[in-house]
């Protein structure tokens, strides 16, 4: 007998011929999440399903941990594997199971089999109807119930025999480098990081971009959306971070244009330069921690003035999320407690009292014709002076 | 080029200290306590930097107490005098403009039923020793007054509430936080009539985590830690003793030529603020009407109207002059400073308010390089001042 965890994926069960890429795809995650805790793992594939064989000994708890933030795996279940699956010793091991597992034995159960190995002399049906009844007479505290018995005991008959019980939730989604890489916007606030996350969960590879503007914004902020690069790359994989210093271009901006556009002119300017460093970077598309009507920034008519400039697919996982269900996300993922640390908005000088919340197009593109003369040069400089910080994950 | 005048939040550690430190965590990195020759070498450590730190002091080494910093050596005042002397009164005066690690202590106290006098002070800082002598009471066990302010550099008359304090002999006991004034004035306890002070380390270029407290012959407090016994009880807990050795070294190489190290401070305190003075918009906190000798030697708190005091900081910080804000940005950390509120800072410019602050290693080009980095960087951060 040994330890053993047994993956299920949902989605991934009907991608057709392309199935194996998505099952390798899911391993090497597995394999890549496994690697940073304690103990040698061994993922196969095998019949829709991923076992992971556990080597030496390992924290049960890292384990799941470290599997649960996986994409793309449904659940996972710590399995003890049977080798001698010959009846006798399958009813023993199954029994032994089922004492070290639980220290209070009154529960109702029912047994669920399912048999590969169709040369085993049980069927299925009688495997659960006779381990039912091996475990009834050893355990005098347990009682059967099929229909919502307390614990479903699994037995597996397949070249070995496996047995278990309890079942973890995965982080569902789809493994990571199945659909791609985008650029998200990412600021020091709650919302961005939850979208990298989201949009990472659905099989995405994640860059991000952050823009600085010292001395209006600190060091310590800077530091911060590192620090959230960071929390978040345990999910979404390695972060290519390119900081953008753009306090000259909103100086610019607030020299040149009316106050209350500044918002919605320094937000088309940073997705012209997002989407610049999207597009050399191979990104298909750009992230927003957006949602509609959250701030002046975000109606929707505000929205329509920056996906203006837009021209690679803006996606806004959060576009319909209130802002409660961000926060549960983001304490769920961890990056809330570090989103909330005061650096951010120190200087709130550009943003005006009273920003437009429903810009009209027209408007704000003859506004920007009063930045012609260097904006060009500025966004190419911001381009060319980007720092990149590379976040291992 | 780099001008650190961030030195009230700490300073750099003496090169001379830090080998020292090295060497008694490399060689003679025994415990104190114990009795073999290792623990004796160590225990020489300890006792050299008392006699040290006790002749800056003029007092004997048995009346220091190594801390683990200011923080502790205030609570350590403050609660142990309180819990020692339960039945000499359960009143405590002090000023508005204490250390949080004195107030936060005090106000721990108020929870178990102390009252506590926090007296106003003038517009350049000081509390008036009169007000100070009207505040006691029959039942006043303790007045704590800080040596020097560290938002705005204020010397406080600590001289002469001793000396009232002596005068009406009733056995109050004084407690001075001298954290910012240790190591830029020589302080004689017994001469001031002071019967506790606390010294921190690390704003005299000794290390983080080391400072002492000193407690007058004959003054009885309670330990606050408690274990194995050290240091009489008073303070349990395994010496540091590379910090306590680098502490007691610092001491000694900052007491030297003590005056004239003093003057030159003055001198760079005075072309600072001449020079800020002649920019539009920009004050000097807790200067006017006296003689810059009266005020602290390495503190100058400086207002600059219309700009945020962070967005100024990290401007000047670009340019590699390192200042503290005078308070936190004020949309998170809704209670402004306590002091430039108590000396009557307009509201205005509690959140434009800069500390620059001096150690003995600052010289006349980093004075200058401040001076042109708050000359450039002003007009530029005007520009774009909310209005």
């Amino acid at each position: 007998m040994y330890q053993a965890f047994l993956l299920k994926y949902a989605e991934i069960g009907i991608k057709g011929k392309n199935r194996y890429k998505f099952e390798n795809a899911l391993c090497e995650q597995v394999r890549r999440h496994l690697e940073r805790i304690d103990g040698s793992f061994r993922v196969v594939r095998e019949q829709g399903r991923i076992f992971v064989e556990a080597e030496e000994d390992f924290d049960l708890e890292d384990a799941v941990e470290a599997m649960g933030r996986v994409f793309g795996v449904s659940s996972i279940s710590p399995v003890t594997v049977i080798e001698d699956k010959e009846w006798d010793s399958l009813t023993k091991a199954v029994g032994d199971f089922v004492e070290e597992q639980y220290r209070d034995r009154t529960f109702s159960f029912k047994v669920k089999c399912r048999r590969s190995d169709k040369g085993y002399p049980y069927t299925s049906p009688e495997v659960c109807v006779e381990m039912g009844s091996y475990l009834l007479g050893r355990f005098p505290g347990l009682s059967v119930d099929v229909h919502s018995p307390d614990v479903f005991i699994w037995v597996e008959v397949r070249e070995k025999a496996y047995v278990y019980s309890k079942v973890y939730r995965g982080a569902g989604g789809m493994p990571l480098g199945t659909n791609g890489k985008a650029m998200l916007l990412l600021s020091g606030g709650i919302d961005s990081p939850v979208a990298g996350y989201m949009i990472a969960k659905r099989g995405v590879f994640v860059d991000a971009v952050y823009f600085h503007a010292p001395p209006y914004t600190s060091e310590r902020a800077k530091q911060k959306v590192v620090d959230l690069a960071n929390q978040i790359s345990r999910y979404t994989g390695p972060i290519r971070l390119h900081v953008v210093n753009f306090t000259e271009i909103q100086m610019y901006i607030y020299e040149q244009c009316p106050h209350e556009e500044l918002t919605i002119i320094m937000r088309r300017y940073m997705m012209r330069i997002a989407q610049h460093i999207a597009e050399e970077s191979g990104c298909l598309g750009l992230v927003t921690g957006e949602s509609i009507g959250q701030v002046a920034s975000q109606t929707m008519q505000s929205l329509a003035a920056t996906n203006d400039v837009c021209e690679l697919p803006v996606y806004r996982p959060l576009i319909a999320f209130d802002k409660q269900e961000i926060v549960d996300v983001a304490e769920k993922i961890g990056t809330y407690e570090t989103s909330i640390q005061p650096y951010e908005d120190c200087c709130t000088i550009f943003v005006a009292k009273h920003p437009v919340t429903k810009p009209v197009l027209s408007v704000i593109r003859r506004s920007e014709e009063k930045l012609a003369e260097k904006i060009g040069d500025m966004v190419t400089e911001a381009l060319e002076t980007r720092e990149i910080i590379e976040i291992d994950g | 080029m780099e001008a650190y005048f961030d030195n009230a939040a700490t300073t750099s550690v003496f090169p001379e200290v830090g080998e020292i430190m090295r060497k008694v965590m490399e060689q003679d990195y025994g415990n104190p306590s114990s009795r073999h020759t290792k623990g004796m070498e160590a225990e020489q450590y300890l006792k050299k930097a008392a006699e040290i730190l006790a002749g800056t002091l003029k007092c004997q080494p048995k009346e220091i107490i190594f801390t683990s910093g200011g923080t502790e050596s205030n609570n350590l005042a403050l609660l142990g005098a309180a819990a020692a002397n339960p039945r000499a009164g359960k009143h405590i005066v002090t000023t508005r403009i204490e250390h949080p690690s004195v107030h936060e202590p005090l106000a721990y106290l108020e929870q178990q039923g102390y009252d506590v006098t926090y007296l106003p002070v003038d517009k350049n800082g000081r509390v008036k020793v009169r007000d100070v002598e009207d505040a006691l009471r029959d039942d006043t066990v303790l007045v704590s007054v800080m040596y020097v302010n560290n938002e705005v550099g204020s010397v406080e008359p600590i001289c002469e509430i001793g000396r009232m304090l002596r005068r009406k002999n009733e056995g109050v006991l004084f407690h001075v936080d001298a954290i910012q004034a240790y190591g830029k004035y020589k302080i004689q306890p017994k001469k001031l009539g002071v019967s506790l002070l606390s010294v921190s380390g690390h704003k005299i270029h000794a290390p983080k985590g080391t400072g002492f407290l000193y407690v007058a012959d004959g003054v009885k407090i309670k330990p606050i830690l408690f274990g194995g016994g050290q240091q009489g009880g008073v303070r349990s807990g395994t010496e540091n003793v590379p910090g306590i050795a680098g502490l007691g070294e610092a001491a000694r190489k900052i007491y030297q030529d003590l005056e004239q190290k003093r003057e030159k401070l003055y001198s760079l305190k005075n072309q600072f603020i001449q020079a800020m003075q002649t920019l539009p918009g920009v004050t000097v906190n807790a200067v006017e009407g006296i003689a810059l000798e009266e005020t602290a030697p390495h503190i100058i708190s400086v207002s600059f109207e219309g700009i945020k005091s962070e967005v100024m900081l990290h401007a000047l910080a670009q340019e590699g002059v390192y200042v503290s804000s005078g308070s936190a940005c004020s949309t998170h950390h809704p209670e402004l400073s306590g002091t430039l509120k108590a000396i009557g800072v307009a509201d205005s410019l509690l959140d434009s308010t800069l500390r620059f602050s001096m150690s003995f290693l600052t010289g006349q080009e980093q004075v200058q390089e401040a001076v042109a980095a708050v000359e450039k960087v002003l007009p530029v951060l005007r520009r774009f001042t909310k209005h």
